[in-house]
């Protein structure tokens, strides 16, 4: 079977998925009794037509940015971490504790201080089942699942018994102090002149950016990328060209589940501004989405977060503004995932077979 | 129209993927009773012809006529109704069922086994005495040796009452015995008045047992032979499509000191099973030693012991240094730092990364050599790709195309690039495994000559090949292993094939063991 054009398969691929899932959402929008015409529309308008709802777009996009590039980052050696979550509320631990009792001079420091306690805290989450991985066998995504439950047992712990100021009523920690608290985008100079009302989306999303750049040089620049990948594409050759298995999965893990800490600086330290209960709130997990649609590349992974991100805030305001529940957003991405992610080879398949028949039209008319 | 002397005859196939044009008016007539040989280099379009007469893929163009009559075969389940029985390179046997449950597979008559299974060993019984097929019928697969295994597949095609039989490259994984045995009961079969179709890239076995020869040449057929009127020269001449060295120039060997010293070196599997029972051997510099054996009697474990990926006990001594085989220090980075350059039996699952551009597997085993880095941070990935470009060059890799994937290269340029990679390095000890398995004939002959180059310089290498005559030819010394063990060391001027060959099969034959 010949393969698809570059082009096709990089572009063509995920947005006939694309298409494929708003379809279903919308005979989903139909079936109960609503328009989907208006539910796409609210969507467009609430998230990207104004610079107010790209403050939102852009802000959840900044944390599906860090929990997409961690699990590309795993993937290229060939461990799924579906841990994202449970790291990334590890690092909004690390950005807690950080921000709560070290007195920082300024938020630049804070800022600073607090990502490598969130990376920190992450990899440390990523390292129990890493070292299981690697040295037991124990099975990355098995363990990796168990983690997350074990991480929001450990933080509703904290956050009631330990962290919970006294008087306080909801499992929150208090509120970080002036100097650990991240400008806006509306705060910005330059940037003010577009939005012009408060927006969570921050300085964060800088990082987020850079940190895309960090994984792309890491991964096709560093030996240490190159024997990521190596170890990846296949076990046995890394052993025969020296490649310690146990390294790589330790230190990818380590990279990855930083990475997803490293979210809690935009949700915890830029928006909340302080601890709150099921902080990542799902974003660990949509990163396993993000990652697949963004073919583990990190400029895919930097689009596919914005669409996301897209979907976020366009599903928070169809609840906001249609019949439509809230709900709906839940649903759409999950049709997102499962075309993007569990039926892009059937998409791929479907393809192949059309530009087959193309290039044996194309054929017959040369030989004639 | 069609002759129906022929029993298959194939009349202007054509077939393509995509751009690639694997067979192109494709003419062939095989008359009934004879063996007809079909060779041809890697991706000559042999295999696609083949799988074409089995129903695997469909022609874009031509005839197929059986026994003179057009057939067409769109699945395998027609080619077996029309008489076809096919005999794959890799056996399609049930490891854990018994011969006749393998005979009786998918050929069964009913819900109820009992009926098809005694008649399946009635018509066994027949076969076997007919023609030297002896396999007892209530063995399990995985207790037989490869050679019964192959009879189990001629049989199960014979059960399917073919009268055309096809065997693909069946003697890649036979002793020289098994083999002989073998083409006694194709030319017995042939007697009886079976087709059979050989596909083979050994000119010896074509020599030795086909009546005519057809020679495919990248997709298109470029003659048919009496086999009694050609030469293997001829045939080869006809494969490549220039004059072909067959036979391995090279000098005298001159060794030198012992680079490698190898004591009591054993290793056991991940079942605990002993692969390796205590294997003593000496490598000189400027000599290669070639193992022989059967494929599992050992060598592979010993190549990736020395290469460092399989952990193993006993000691090995390189330049009069001792190098640790487990824990720290025991990995294929550290054998590479101590002089030792691999290239591993399995090129794809081992020597490259097929889904890795050529210049990144350049770097394979080597990607923090110094002179691919840019800085502390950085590799160099352009003075890497300037170096891919060089090696392509001298070993002659098409094509020359650094950033073309791996796995879009032939067999043949796969290893040209693994072969140029660890020879460049300049190696005391060069392991080969198989080194032209899979390689075309042109390629070989690249191969051979770097190897032999290598040896002349005065360096040491290690040769582990299941083609005999490539032992043979290469080797100044030979060492037959059998069992995990050294059945015992021979020199290739004075030893012969028949000798070898018991010893490959567990015999010390004559002579003192090692």
């Amino acid at each position: 079977m010949e393969r698809l054009p570059k082009w096709a398969d990089v572009a063509l691929v995920p947005l006939i998925s694309l298409l494929l899932a708003a379809i279903i959402a919308a005979l989903v929008i139909l079936a109960i009794g609503q328009d989907p015409w208006e539910a796409l529309t609210v969507m467009v308008q609430g998230s990207v037509m104004n610079a107010y709802g790209w403050g939102y777009t852009l802000y959840y996009a900044s944390s599906f940015m860090f929990t997409g590039l961690a699990v590309t980052v795993a993937f290229h050696a060939s461990l799924f971490n579906i841990g994202g979550e449970g790291q990334a509320q590890l690092g909004g631990l690390g950005v807690a504790l950080a921000c709560l009792f070290i007195p920082w001079p300024h938020w630049t420091l804070a800022l600073l201080g607090a990502a490598t306690a969130a990376a920190l805290f992450g990899a440390a989450w990523a390292a129990i089942p890493a070292y299981l991985q690697a040295r037991r066998g124990s099975h990355i995504v098995i363990t990796t699942i168990m983690f997350n439950y074990i991480a929001a047992a450990v933080l509703i712990f904290l956050l009631v018994d330990v962290l919970r100021p006294d008087g306080q009523m909801d499992p929150a920690t208090a509120r970080f102090p002036e100097a650990a608290q991240l400008p806006t985008l509306n705060e910005i100079p330059g940037f003010n002149l577009i939005f012009t009302s408060n927006v969570p989306a921050n300085v964060t999303l800088f990082i987020a950016l850079g940190m895309a750049v960090v994984v792309w040089l890491l991964l096709w620049r560093t030996r240490l990328g190159y024997a990521i990948r190596a170890f990846g594409k296949s076990e046995a050759a890394a052993r025969y060209a020296g490649i310690s298995p146990f390294a790589i999965i330790m230190v990818a893990m380590l990279i990855s589940g930083g990475l997803a800490g490293m979210m809690a600086i935009n949700n915890v330290m830029g928006e909340a501004e302080r601890l709150l209960q099921n902080s990542a709130s799902g974003a660990g997990f949509i990163g396993i989405a993000v990652a697949l649609m963004g073919r583990n590349h990190p400029v895919g992974v930097v689009l596919a977060a914005l669409l996301f991100g897209f979907l976020f805030q366009g599903g928070a305001e169809l609840g906001l503004w249609t019949k439509i529940p809230i709900e709906m957003r839940t649903v759409v991405q999950g049709l997102v995932i499962l075309f993007t992610g569990a039926l892009d080879v059937m998409v791929r398949m479907l393809l192949t077979w059309i530009f087959n028949l193309f290039r044996a039209g194309r054929a017959v008319k040369g030989a004639a | 129209m069609a002759d129906p002397r022929y029993a298959i005859e194939l009349k202007g196939i054509s077939k393509s993927f995509g751009p690639v044009q694997a067979n192109r008016d494709i003419h062939i007539a095989v008359p009934r009773g004879t063996i007809h040989g079909i060779i041809g280099e890697n991706g000559a379009g042999k295999s696609t012809l083949m799988s074409i007469l089995y129903g695997f893929y469909r022609a874009d163009s031509g005839e197929i006529f059986i026994n003179g009559k057009p057939t067409a075969i769109p699945d395998s389940q027609s080619a077996i109704r029309a008489g076809i029985g096919m005999v794959f390179q890799h056996f399609k046997l049930v490891q854990n069922f018994t011969v006749l449950e393998n005979v009786v597979l998918g050929a069964e008559e009913g819900a109820l086994l009992a009926g098809s299974l005694s008649r399946a060993r009635r018509v066994l019984g027949e076969l076997s005495r007919e023609y030297e097929l002896d396999v007892d019928p209530d063995a399990v697969i995985e207790d037989l040796s490869v050679g019964h295994q192959q009879r189990v597949e001629i049989l199960k095609a014979l059960y399917r009452q073919a009268d055309i039989l096809i065997l693909d490259e069946p003697t890649g994984v036979l002793t020289p015995a098994e083999a002989d045995h073998l083409f006694r009961i194709l030319k017995g079969l042939r007697d009886q008045g079976k087709t059979i179709i050989l596909i083979t890239h050994k000119l010896r076995e074509i020599m030795e047992t086909t009546d005519n020869v057809s020679v495919m040449r990248r997709g298109t057929m470029v003659g048919t032979v009496r086999t009694a009127e050609t030469s293997p020269e001829e045939l080869a001449e006809l494969m490549v499509g220039r004059k072909v060295l067959l036979e391995v120039e090279k000098a005298p060997a001159l060794p030198g000191k012992v680079v490698l010293k190898i004591e009591d070196l054993r290793v056991r599997d991940e079942h605990g099973v002993e692969r390796l029972k205590g294997i003593n051997l000496e490598i000189r510099a400027g000599e290669i030693l070639g193992i022989a054996g059967v494929a599992g009697n050992g060598q592979s474990e010993l190549l990736e012991a020395l290469g460092g990926i399989a952990r193993a006990t006993g000691r090995i001594t390189m330049n009069g240094v001792e190098l640790p085989l487990s824990g720290k220090g025991a990995d294929g980075r550290a054998r590479r730092a101590a002089g030792i350059a691999h290239v591993p039996e399995d090129r794809q699952a081992l020597g490259l990364i097929m889904d890795f551009t050529a210049w990144e597997n350049v770097a394979f085993g080597y990607h923090d050599a110094p002179e691919y880095q840019k800085n502390a941070l950085f590799m160099d990935n352009d003075a890497l790709r300037a170096d891919t470009e060089r090696k392509m060059a001298t070993f002659d890799v098409r094509p020359p195309i650094p950033t073309l994937a791996a796995k879009n290269f032939s067999g043949g340029n796969q290893q040209k690039i693994v072969v140029a990679r660890e020879i460049e390095r300049n190696p005391d000890l060069l392991l080969v495994g198989q080194p032209t398995r899979g390689v075309d004939i042109g390629a070989i002959e690249f191969i051979h000559k770097q190897i032999v180059a290598l040896r002349d310089q005065g360096k040491a290498i290690l040769l582990v090949s299941v083609e005999l005559d490539e032992i043979r030819s290469l080797s100044d010394r030979i060492a037959v292993m059998f069992d995990g063990q050294i059945m015992g060391l021979r020199d290739p001027e004075t030893t012969d094939e028949r000798e070898l060959g018991l010893m490959m099969a567990g015999m010390t034959g004559k002579g003192e063991a090692a």
